[in-house]
């Protein structure tokens, strides 16, 4: 089979999929979610071969460009059907598809007792279609009918059980969220055709690159750009959705807010790493913003008494490193790819493990009605553990491989300003620490400690009552609604087959994917894209830099088992700090919007709407009014009388006469 | 003397004419010798075959003139050219379909036709000749009597021929506008008034004739066009009888400020004959107007265009704006006609070819769905159930319609539609076509007056679709106590002014008839019929959307025809 029909295949299956159960609807429901499952197989089958033929190249051989015809011709602008399958795109193709399969196959299982579990799995499968198309894409504009597709994918599936209001509503504020930064990739667009005249990859780049375009432009684009990113990859100060986006069902969470649609914006500013390139002040705001949002989930994870939000606030943390190493330019790109790959397999098996924790304790997600689950769900507490180890860095596994590497790419100075490097470098090392706290947080509240889901309800209530004046509403009513799920006399079980392998392999590759990349050359294979970036030296050597890193990982975890697990969890949330109140509120974003956003708009609409009635809709019912009227005065000339009809008739010949010789003389 | 010399006369090119006016003598003789029983059919049989021989006869001379160019017969009083054959066509179609209607009846044999139109309304005669289910096949040799002066109307080539033209169109039309079988009061009093001011806009066009024969010495278009080229002394005659000659001929087109007959006689007239006059009429008298303006006063466009510019404004905007206020379906649709007669004036102003084919395919499109449109006034009836049914004059007796009867709503909203210029729809594409004639003639203001005529006049057009399938249909059954019947004395005159809201609204209603308290009450039904008028509707209604949808070969074909012979 020709690679062009391959590379399209890899989009048409899922796609197909999706649509066939989507069409023919409950006519599928008993065998449509192994439907899907096999499509995403077949997906990851394609993507492997073609993989394979990729590797079986020479290095400067490995960008393949798959034209499938013209898309349309607009005037002076013509964009083809294309898809380029290189050594980025096809990691992405692979880390989807992969993980993608496996979150399939614990769907089955998790969402058994659904009744619109083939919806589900549609939806699941036209994720994996818009998603890969977005990696796959050759243009912006392509890549931007995958951006939409994974919009809507998630918008659906964060909705998915929108009888529920408050989902609905997250699946919204998602949406809006995401439409902000899609505002930025159109307009974009717009400023790339006004200077390149094109949105093909090939075009812009190189406009980019060989110095056609000033850097004015450059800039104006990579911040259109980051503000896309930004609105997809929930970072500041965009990132409000994705908490709320945790209203999904947990498989959704693992594959969608985790591993892969999250990711998209970092995938976009490394795809348009000629773009950033060129303009260092966009690339220091992406900087920026990665620093800021990996405190910010930092800070915000560390309140969450939330099992599934803490994961969440943990993952705009992770994704902030991606961004912050994307923003460092050709030396960051690849170690952003390499994080993003190995956050990919930890933290969906993170999010499968905290499915698995939900399975047991009735859907309950409320941390601190957990504790001592280590003793029943074996497999999970061994899986759950390995990400854990992997998030933190801890040598030999995934995370410290990676992580590490952007950690030390932080302290390298850039253009020989060596504050950056200190400044960047710092808040890495300070964010490693804290990450350390919090995912061991969570996952000594959860498994270690004891157990706490058989406090009799009256004592909880009582419990609450006591800390009730001192808390938040926000985290009142999480609590309120946590101990309304809880029963005494839980029996917590371990998940099913199905749902075990998936983690299982996910562990696997939590410890072993950072050592095995790392030593093929990762970094190497990246390079067609990214760029080969010459070695520098960080303002810190590296085995020093290590150790720091190592110190505030260990101080982050023995911190936290200081106090959960040596002194006991309370099963009422405390007062706590202003600072832990504020976190725990995902510090103020939504009153923050609210305030900066919200407020202003209304404002605006409604001011809108009035000057629309009074305005327009006055100006238009006054001409109704002034046509009507003149018309009920013109029908008293019709008085059915034949003699004002001929009088009529004369006055008009006397004029129309009377004018022709006016004009005449 | 050198004795008598027969003049040469190509009878070939009039046949459309002679087949036409013969068949008219015909059915004269019809009502003398045929049987009372027989003589409908044959009337309706022969008036069907000559429209239809009018129709070939135009066909076959189609292929002469579009190599020729066009012939002068009868030493050139009649112009046998592109733009006459196809207004002859038009109108030779459009009275086909219109007779459809004229000939269709109820299931119990009532047509729109009075019994006996001479009887006094209200009178013994009247009940006597209703009972004795007399007919009154008259009708139909007027119908190709006045068809044969609109055949002749728009193919005149000289003044003479025209003003006889005129009076053989109009005289018929006077006696047909008095026929009604319904309201006879309304129909009558429509009928004189037609007579009294179609008579004065007669002697108009007179005198606009002896001027301009006193200026050029001939009533031959040519000739005057001619004498046009030199100045003379003489040129306020030229101007003063150009104008009056206008003046007669917009009165017919029904252009402001010459329009006061044409809600008036709409609304009295019979249905069917509404739709013959304002659909045949206006093809007829927008040819005649266009040979005038293009063939006579070509060297007068600086003089006479003011003229034209502001009768065309006019008419547009004020036509429009009256009909926003009206509540009659008849009168609503004459004033939709009189604003018609200004879009179609922006398509004569445009003084070029485009001008020319641009309103011979509005005429067209403007035609069918007028012909349609009374089609399916003429079905929808209120009143009581086995009582008297009388045409649902009043739009609220509309109300709900598309419930009853999904078909006819759909289709009378085509029709609606095509007259407000909606896209897909003939009508929109003979508004473009006028519209975009005038902008490269130079007359973009009067375009953008259309323009914006056309979009207030939607508003009207489109309530009664909303009216047809939005408003719940007041379906009370109506109390025997508010039924009324009403004496003549009390009937009002059609008029604007009287036509209001209420009571008032039916009081206009003629011999008879059974009249609400509150007119809403009634009950409106559709006729069952004979089916004639069903397949004037359904041509009408695929003709409409196929002048929409698929105008490419009409528009070559006028395209092609748009040259006048000088």
């Amino acid at each position: 089979m020709s690679l062009d029909l391959l590379a399209a295949l890899l989009v048409a299956v899922p796609l197909a999929s999706a649509a066939v159960l989507l069409v023919l609807g409950r006519a599928t429901d008993r065998w449509g979610h192994w439907l899907g499952v096999l499509a995403s197989a077949a997906s990851f089958v394609i993507g492997a071969v073609l993989a394979l033929e990729l590797l079986g190249r020479d290095a400067e051989a490995r960008v393949l460009d798959v034209t499938l015809g013209r898309w349309f011709d607009a005037g002076q602008l013509a964009v083809d059907l294309g898809l380029r399958v290189d050594p980025l795109s096809i990691t992405f193709v692979l880390l989807v598809t992969f993980v993608g399969t496996l979150i399939h196959v614990y769907s089955v299982a998790y969402m058994e007792h659904d009744a619109s579990r083939r919806r589900f799995f549609a939806y699941l499968n036209l994720f994996v279609a818009a998603m890969l198309l977005l990696v796959l894409a050759d243009s912006y504009l392509l890549l931007f009918v995958g951006w939409e597709g994974v919009g809507l994918a998630s918008y659906l599936l964060i909705g998915f059980w929108n009888h529920n209001t408050a989902y609905a509503v997250a699946g919204k504020k998602a949406f809006v969220a995401n439409r902000v930064g899609d505002i930025g990739l159109i307009v974009a667009m717009g400023l790339m055709l006004a200077a390149t005249g094109s949105v093909g990859f090939t075009q812009v780049h190189a406009a980019a690159a060989g110095g056609a375009v000033s850097e004015g432009w450059l800039t104006a684009i990579g911040l259109m750009l980051l503000l896309a990113a930004c609105g997809k990859s929930a970072q500041v100060p965009l990132q409000s959705w994705l908490g709320d986006a945790m209203a999904g069902p947990t498989p959704v969470s693992a594959l969608i807010h985790a591993a892969t649609m999250v990711t998209a914006g970092v995938y976009l500013v490394v795809r348009s790493a000629p773009v950033f390139d060129g303009a260092p002040t966009a690339q220091l705001v992406v900087v920026v913003v990665g620093a800021v949002t990996l405190v910010y989930g930092a800070v915000v994870g560390c309140a969450k008494d939330d099992l599934k939000k803490a994961l969440a606030a943990s993952t705009m943390s992770q994704i902030g490193y991606m961004m912050l190493a994307a923003g460092l330019g050709p030396v960051g790109y690849a170690y952003a790819i390499f994080h993003l790959v190995t956050h990919g397999f930890f933290k969906a098996g993170l999010f499968l493990g905290a499915g698995s924790v939900m399975h047991a304790m009735a859907d309950s997600v409320d941390m601190r009605r957990f504790g001592g689950l280590a003793r029943y769900l074996k497999v999970t507490v061994v899986t759950f553990g390995l990400g854990w180890l992997a998030i933190l860095g801890v040598p030999p596994f995934a995370g410290f491989f990676s992580k590490d590497k952007i950690i030390e790419a932080a302290f390298v100075p850039v253009d020989g300003q060596p504050w950056r490097a200190w400044v960047f470098g710092a808040v890495t090392l300070l964010g490693a620490g804290v990450t350390a706290f919090y995912m061991s947080r969570l996952f000594f509240m959860t498994f270690f400690g004891r157990p706490r889901w058989d406090v009799p309800e009256e004592e909880a209530r009582a419990a609450t009552a006591r800390a009730a004046g001192a808390r938040t509403a926000g985290a009142n009513a999480s609590g309120a609604h946590a101990s309304g799920a809880h029963a005494a006399g839980h029996h917590p079980h371990e998940a099913p087959a199905l749902m075990r392998w998936p983690m299982i392999v996910l562990a696997a590759g939590s410890v072993a994917l950072g050592l095995v990349l790392a030593t093929t050359g990762f970094t190497t294979w990246l390079e067609p894209v990214t760029g080969h970036a010459e070695h520098e030296e960080p303002v810190l050597s590296v085995p020093v830099i290590t150790t720091l890193t190592l110190l505030a990982v260990g101080a982050g975890l023995v911190l936290a088992y200081l106090r959960y697990v040596r002194d006991e969890v309370p099963v009422a949330a405390p007062a706590g700090s202003p600072l832990t109140r504020a976190a725990r509120a995902d510090l103020y974003q939504d009153a923050v919007n609210d305030a900066v956003l919200v407020g202003p708009g209304r404002a605006l609409t409604g001011g809108l709407v009035v000057a629309d009635r009074t305005a327009v809709d006055g100006a238009a019912v006054g001409v109704g009014r002034l046509a009507v009227g003149s018309g009920a005065l013109a029908r008293r000339v019709q008085t059915g009388l034949v003699r004002s009809y001929a009088a009529t008739t004369l006055l008009g010949v006397v004029v129309l006469a009377g004018v022709v010789l006016a004009l005449q003389a | 003397m050198n004795g008598f010399t027969a003049p040469e006369v190509a009878w070939g090119a009039l046949s459309p004419v002679l087949v036409v006016l013969g068949a008219a003598v015909v059915g004269v003789l019809v009502e003398a010798f045929v049987p009372a029983r027989a003589r409908r059919l044959v009337q309706v049989v022969l008036a069907l075959l000559a429209l239809l021989g009018a129709l070939v006869a135009v066909g076959l001379l189609w292929g002469g003139v579009e190599r020729t160019g066009g012939t002068a017969v009868l030493g050139g009083s009649l112009v046998v050219d592109g733009p006459a054959l196809v207004c002859q066509a038009v109108v030779a179609v459009l009275a086909l379909l219109s007779l459809l209607v004229l000939a269709d009846r109820t299931r119990a044999g009532q047509g729109a036709i009075a019994p006996s139109v001479a009887t006094v309304p209200g009178s013994e005669a009247e009940r006597l000749a209703r009972e004795k289910g007399l007919q009154q096949t008259e009708v139909y040799p007027l119908v190709l009597f006045a068809t044969g002066g609109m055949l002749v109307f728009p193919a005149a080539g000289d003044l003479l021929t025209l003003f006889v033209a005129l009076e053989v169109l109009s005289l018929p039309l006077y006696l047909l506008s008095g026929t009604a079988r319904e309201r006879r009061l309304l129909s009558q009093e429509a009928s004189l008034k037609y007579f009294l001011l179609g008579a004065f806009a007669s002697a108009v066009l007179l005198f606009g004739v002896a001027l301009l024969y006193g200026y050029s010495g001939s009533l031959r278009y040519a000739d005057i066009a001619a004498a046009t080229a030199t100045p003379s002394p003489l040129d306020g005659l030229l101007v003063l009888g150009s104008v009056l000659v206008l003046v007669g001929l917009l009165f017919k087109v029904g252009a402001m400020p010459f329009h006061s007959w044409t809600p008036d006689v709409y609304q009295g007239a019979p249905t069917p004959v509404t739709a013959f006059m304002a659909a045949c009429t206006k093809v007829a008298a927008v040819g005649a107007l266009l040979r005038f303006v293009y063939v006579v006063v070509p060297g007068l466009q600086w003089d006479l265009a003011p003229v034209l510019w502001g009768v065309a404004i006019v008419t547009m905007v004020a036509a429009t704006v009256v009909a926003m206020v009206q509540t009659d379906v008849k009168r609503m649709l004459g004033y939709s006609s009189v604003a018609h007669a200004g879009f179609l004036l922006t398509g004569v102003v445009a003084l070029d070819e485009r001008g020319v084919s641009g309103t011979l395919f509005y005429l067209l499109a403007y035609g069918v769905a007028t012909v349609g449109a009374f089609a399916v006034v003429s079905l929808v009836r209120q009143g009581r159930s086995g009582g008297a049914q009388l045409e649902a004059a009043d739009l609220s007796a509309w109300d709900g319609l598309a419930r009853r009867s999904p078909v006819l709503a759909l289709a009378f909203s085509v029709f609606l539609l095509s007259f407000a210029g909606i896209p897909l729809t003939g009508g929109f594409l003979g508004k473009f076509s006028v519209f975009s004639a005038a902008v490269d003639g130079g007359a973009w203001p009067l375009a953008l007056v259309g323009v914006l005529a056309s979009a207030a006049a939607a508003y009207f057009y489109v309530r009664v679709i909303v009216r047809m399938y939005f408003t719940p249909p007041a379906d009370e059954a109506l109390p025997a106590d508010e039924v009324l019947l009403v004496d003549d004395a009390t009937a009002g005159s059609p008029s604007d002014a009287a036509t209001g809201t209420g009571a008032t609204a039916l009081g206009t209603a003629g011999t008879g008839t059974l009249v609400a308290a509150r007119p809403a009450a009634t009950r409106t039904a559709v006729a069952t019929s004979q089916g004639l008028t069903a397949v004037t509707v359904v041509v009408c209604l695929i003709g409409t959307v196929l002048l929409g949808v698929l105008p490419q070969p009409v528009l070559d074909l006028v395209g092609s025809a748009a040259v006048f012979l000088p």
